[in-house]
């Protein structure tokens, strides 16, 4: 099968990878570049569990031709973190319980760092429709929607 | 075995589109079938023509390029009228994605915002530049030829609009049925209407017996009763996941009402 190459940003680091025709953006993260932080759910955008941040905004890696990320910035759960330093949301969702299985987690950070960076004090209501598109099935969403304003008052210096 | 090629221009990649080729624009429905294994395609053809997702107001139309993302019509101020309705498709990376022409295309439980165009007397602008009335798209949406460039609507004044998705989840959640309305007044009297539901057949349809009725009528719980009494004619709804035909049929009528009334609950 003929493959086309594809170059983008993958959490700031340029990345080159050749993709089967007709690929999503999910295969190709996890088996052509080695990031298995984005999982796979459905594959039909009902879970949220592939999201990824195109350019900054949400998308689901399972539905997102790969080739249409050329030249595009990708980022995934594994660039939350700096060096040691986990992400306030990684650190809120530990503490606060908010990952029991932990499948949807992935989903779920991106969602909820898009939001972030767009509002830095979002309300419970705007947390629950940033995360509207991500859908877990054992921890519980209260966990998760306390986990994801913490970690907002706490970048804020609101909370120590 | 898939291949994708990419064209400068929706003309172009028109012009390419053959036997056994998809257009993909977003994503949400190709991808989707490609990850379930549909073989009805084994070419992926897309575009990255800037005027895909332009929107610009040509005399008293707002024209939306097919490539236009439900997130993109929430940003837009001319399309200040279809935000809500757009806020209710999907979460926000399905908004981020999902195009106004996919959802043309979009089948049942899918396609509420084809239901809101449609209720806007909706105009499909095909690459080559014939326009044809989205109600007459819709009709033989599976076997048209070509690709759809834009859809134009007209602007509402304020408050003559109305729409409304019914769902069972909360904030998101596919429709048991959509309404839209658009509701022309001359003084307290309607004196124009279209009236189309979602999920009430194999398309989105008009409810044609209803704006008969809601001619010349008032606005309120008495005006609107002869409508109300006709919600369902017409219509063809079918039993699916979400919900049986007899439900649909018997909630329709009250969806309408509160529909036409401006009821939030």
């Amino acid at each position: 099968m003929a493959k086309t190459p594809v170059n983008f940003q993958l959490n700031g680091a340029d990345t080159g990878v050749f993709v089967d025709s007709g690929d999503n953006l999910l295969n190709v993260l996890r088996r052509g570049v080695g990031d298995l932080s984005p999982k796979y759910g459905c594959g039909q955008g009902t879970c949220g569990t592939c999201t990824v941040l195109i350019d900054g905004e949400p998308h689901l890696s399972c539905l997102t031709l790969a080739e249409s990320v050329q030249g595009r910035s990708v980022e995934t759960t594994n660039g939350l973190a700096e060096g040691p330093d986990l992400h306030p949301l990684q650190t809120e969702f530990m503490d606060g319980f908010a990952a029991q299985c932990g499948y949807c987690t992935p989903g779920m950070l991106m969602a909820a760092k898009a939001l972030l960076t767009r509002n830095p004090s979002p309300s419970r209501g705007e947390v629950i429709e940033a995360i509207s598109g991500n859908i877990c099935r054992c921890t519980g969403y209260d966990p998760i929607i306390d986990a994801i304003l913490t970690a907002a008052a706490k970048m804020q210096g609101r909370v120590s | 075995m898939l291949s994708v090629e990419t064209f400068d221009t929706v003309s172009q990649a028109s012009q390419q589109m053959r036997d056994g080729s998809q257009y993909i624009a977003g994503g949400t429905l190709v991808m989707r079938a490609v990850n379930y294994g549909d073989q009805s395609f084994t070419r992926i053809v897309r575009s990255i023509d800037p005027a895909l997702r332009a929107i610009r107001i040509e005399s008293e139309r707002v024209v939306i390029g097919a490539g236009v993302t439900m997130a993109e019509v929430i940003q837009s101020r001319d399309l200040d009228f279809l935000s809500p309705v757009a806020r209710l498709i999907g979460g926000p990376a399905i908004r981020n994605m999902a195009t106004v022409g996919g959802n043309l295309f979009a089948a049942n439980p899918y396609g509420d915002f084809t239901t809101a165009l449609l209720a806007l007397d909706g105009e499909v602008i095909m690459a080559e530049g014939a326009k044809m009335p989205l109600e007459q798209f819709l009709s033989s949406r599976e076997t048209v030829r070509g690709l759809v460039s834009a859809v134009s609507v007209p602007r509402p004044n304020d408050d003559d609009f109305r729409f409304r998705k019914v769902s069972r989840v909360k904030p998101k959640g596919v429709a048991v049925m959509s309404i839209a309305a658009w509701l022309q007044r001359a003084g307290s009297r309607v004196n124009q209407a279209r009236v189309a539901f979602g999920g009430m057949g194999a398309i989105p349809l008009r409810a044609k017996t209803v704006e008969a009725a809601l001619n010349g009528a008032a606005l309120d719980a008495n005006g609107i009763e002869r409508a109300i009494a006709v919600a369902t004619d017409g219509l063809d709804p079918q039993d699916d996941a979400l919900a049986s035909a007899w439900y649909r049929r018997e909630v329709a009528p009250v969806h309408l009402r509160r529909t036409l009334l401006g009821e939030n609950s």
